[in-house]
């Protein structure tokens, strides 16, 4: 384990240690210390690191994330995960907006709430959130999973393309195009799959599915309210 | 009998019957390509002035110009060196085809300067053509990919373009092919509906953080240019500058695109000319000027234009629409295609509908390869060299030994509205309009 504290060392040094972890390295165990809500900490990490974040982080934690696995022992500001690719992070506290916008692979996983937009123009990553969402949640939504164990805020899934979004408890309201859907037998097994993974404690049972009504995937004047 | 001649209304012409008629028909916007079709108040409007016993001139053929630039100086590691001030704009796959972007980059490395992707993300085409690749951060961040930002030599974050500042893509769905959807993760045959607005920041307190983020996944080694559409360029280009860019791209009303509403085209932004004097006037403001770069674009047609952007305080200008003119858009060849989308060479803006005749804005295999990507990277080469030597020529005229020595001294306008917009005197006179509470 190797311990950075970022009261005596800079978000930039400590990057510029984790970017140059190779294949035979074996440093793959980091804690950072002492973050003070520190923006762009464990950004851009390639290789399949364990870095744990003690305390909270501001922006963009673990953004563009492949391969590694990142915990964060506190809350993240904005734009958590942003473009993760694959590998996962874990937030134990709450996540501020936009948390896993637009990723593409691998899991975000938020104990607490997560704020407004909770994956943004997500494409392909599954975000499980162990309390609520905030407005405009899986905006523009492309393909992934968004887990939702509490409830959603106003304009869920609004404009959805394919991504699925599966809520516990109430949605305030649904987005343009967006409805609710059947929740299938294979849809309660991927949500069971996702909680196992999040390792989160919920009965796949309860959730409800939403997903795109695709009245809006070609322009036409009938659908233009729905804008 | 002599009959009266036929009188047309002023506000309704029959181009504006002809587009009620159309709106009401068919109950939907006018979707198109291109750029503005109307006129405006442009780079024509300026002339250099030439040196005479007041000023002394280099000789045309012997004495050296320059042409070089260095974009990024401020915070990257790794500038960009580019032997021409004239880069190739940011156009996606997906409005255009794989050998277009191919051709693109492959003719701008041989002129020694840098082509830029677009939305959608980079194609493997355009990565292995183009010696010096911007990469773009675009709102809907389609294919983004951070191992594509570590493979670019400059980062590029846009925020909006000349055409519809305020406003994301569009791809209309039948360019929305299975690689193009693949690329985008999006449902084949979809209409496409870029955002506006970047997923993860709102605010340019939050786009130093977000450009801190992309310097620190690169280790600070790539230049950032921010692109902004030209609406506010006063405070849109100091706000780019304080959140840390190192590069502002400003992209004119007549910058073009592959497809968005007619409205947003002809009714959005302001000209390129207004623009870029206020861009420079707000770099100048900060102390910055030539230490942020600037990047001018939108109706750069000829070296006439490149000389007096770099006059009037730009440190490079970039071209989209010219330089898919030099691969061939609206050539005459394929007549009878143009005649299909119910256009003709030289008036074909239809590049939304995917059957581009020449093979450019286009993802059918059959049209894409009726362009050679030998012969268009030729074409390109050779169209950036013209309007390098085009450049210089007014430069040494001007008696300068470098195209960056041009200065707004060296510019007179033709007309009123021109010496407004540009901040240089009207054509035999002292007078800018608007200056000393004239």
């Amino acid at each position: 384990m190797i311990e950075v504290d970022l009261a005596q060392s800079s978000v930039r040094a400590l990057n510029q240690r984790l970017h140059r972890i190779g294949p035979g390295d074996d440093q793959r165990h980091w804690r950072v210390v002492n973050p003070n809500g520190a923006h762009a900490i464990a950004v851009g990490l390639t290789a399949p690191l364990h870095v744990e974040i003690r305390g909270h982080v501001g922006y963009y934690c673990a953004g563009m994330n492949a391969a590694a696995t990142v915990v964060v022992d506190g809350h993240a500001g904005t734009g958590l995960a942003e473009n993760i690719m694959s590998g996962s992070v874990r937030v134990h506290g709450n996540a501020a907006q936009s948390a896993a916008a637009s990723g593409r692979g691998g899991l975000v996983v938020i104990n607490g709430d997560a704020s407004a937009r909770c994956g943004i123009s997500m494409k392909g990553v599954a975000i499980v959130v162990g309390g609520s969402v905030g407005h405009m949640s899986a905006f523009m939504g492309q393909s992934g999973a968004l887990v939702v164990c509490g409830d959603a805020g106003d304009d869920l899934g609004d404009s959805l393309y394919e991504a699925d979004i599966f809520v516990a408890g109430k949605v305030a309201s649904l987005g343009a195009d967006c409805e609710e859907k059947e929740m299938t037998a294979a849809d309660i097994d991927h949500v069971a799959t996702l909680l196992g993974r999040a390792q989160i404690a919920a009965d796949a049972r309860r959730f409800r599915r939403y997903g795109s009504a695709r009245r809006l995937y070609n322009f036409h004047i009938d659908h233009a309210a729905e804008y | 009998m002599v009959s009266a001649p036929r009188r047309y209304s002023a506000a309704f012409s029959p181009e504006i019957i002809a587009e009620i008629e159309r709106a009401a028909d068919g109950g939907l916007y006018q979707i198109r390509g291109f750029g503005t079709l109307r006129p405006l108040p442009s780079f024509d409007d300026l002339v250099l002035l030439g040196a005479s016993i007041s000023r002394y001139p280099l000789e045309g053929y012997r004495e050296r110009c320059a042409t070089d630039v260095t974009l990024g100086t401020r915070f990257a590691k790794k500038p960009i060196e580019l032997k021409i001030p004239i880069t190739i704009a940011g156009m996606s796959f997906g409005a255009l085809g794989a050998s277009a972007k191919r051709a693109l980059g492959r003719g701008a490395s041989a002129a020694g300067t840098s082509t830029t992707t677009g939305d959608g993300g980079m194609s493997e085409e355009e990565r292995a053509e183009s010696k010096i690749l911007i990469y773009q951060v675009l709102p809907s961040r389609y294919g983004f990919d951070p191992a594509h930002l570590r493979a670019c030599e400059g980062i590029e974050i846009v925020v909006g373009q000349g055409a519809k500042p305020g406003g994301g893509g569009m791809l209309l769905g039948h360019k929305i092919t299975e690689r193009v959807a693949g690329m985008r993760t999006l449902p084949a045959g979809i209409d496409q509906r870029s955002a506006c607005r970047h997923p993860d920041w709102t605010g340019p307190d939050d786009l130093t953080i977000k450009i801190t983020e992309l310097r620190e996944a690169t280790d600070w080694e790539k230049p950032v240019f921010v692109k902004i559409g030209s609406a506010r360029p006063r405070y849109d280009v100091q706000l780019a500058v304080k959140a840390g860019a190192d590069v502002v791209v400003l992209d004119g009303m007549q910058g073009g695109t592959g497809a968005t509403q007619e409205v947003f085209i002809e009714h959005a932004g302001i000209p390129t000319l207004p623009a870029l004097r206020q861009a420079v006037e707000a770099l100048e403001e900060l102390g910055m000027h030539r230490k942020v770069q600037l990047v001018i674009s939108g109706g750069i047609r000829s070296g006439a234009d490149v000389a007096k952007a770099l006059a009037m305080g730009a440190d490079a200008v970039s071209i989209g629409t010219a330089a898919l003119v030099a691969l061939g858009c609206n050539r005459a060849i394929h007549v009878e295609d143009y005649a299909a989308l119910g256009t003709a060479p030289g008036a074909c803006h239809h590049c939304h509908t995917g059957r581009c005749p020449v093979g450019i804005t286009t993802q059918d295999p059959v049209l894409e390869n009726r362009l050679d990507v030998a012969e268009g990277a030729r074409r390109v080469r050779n169209f950036l060299t013209v309007l390098t030597m085009e450049a210089q020529t007014l430069a040494r005229a001007c008696g300068k030994s470098h195209l960056h020595n041009l200065e707004p001294e060296d510019l007179a306008a033709l007309t009123v509205e021109a010496a407004a917009m540009a901040g240089v005197p009207l054509a035999g006179t002292d007078w800018i309009p608007g200056r000393n509470g004239y």
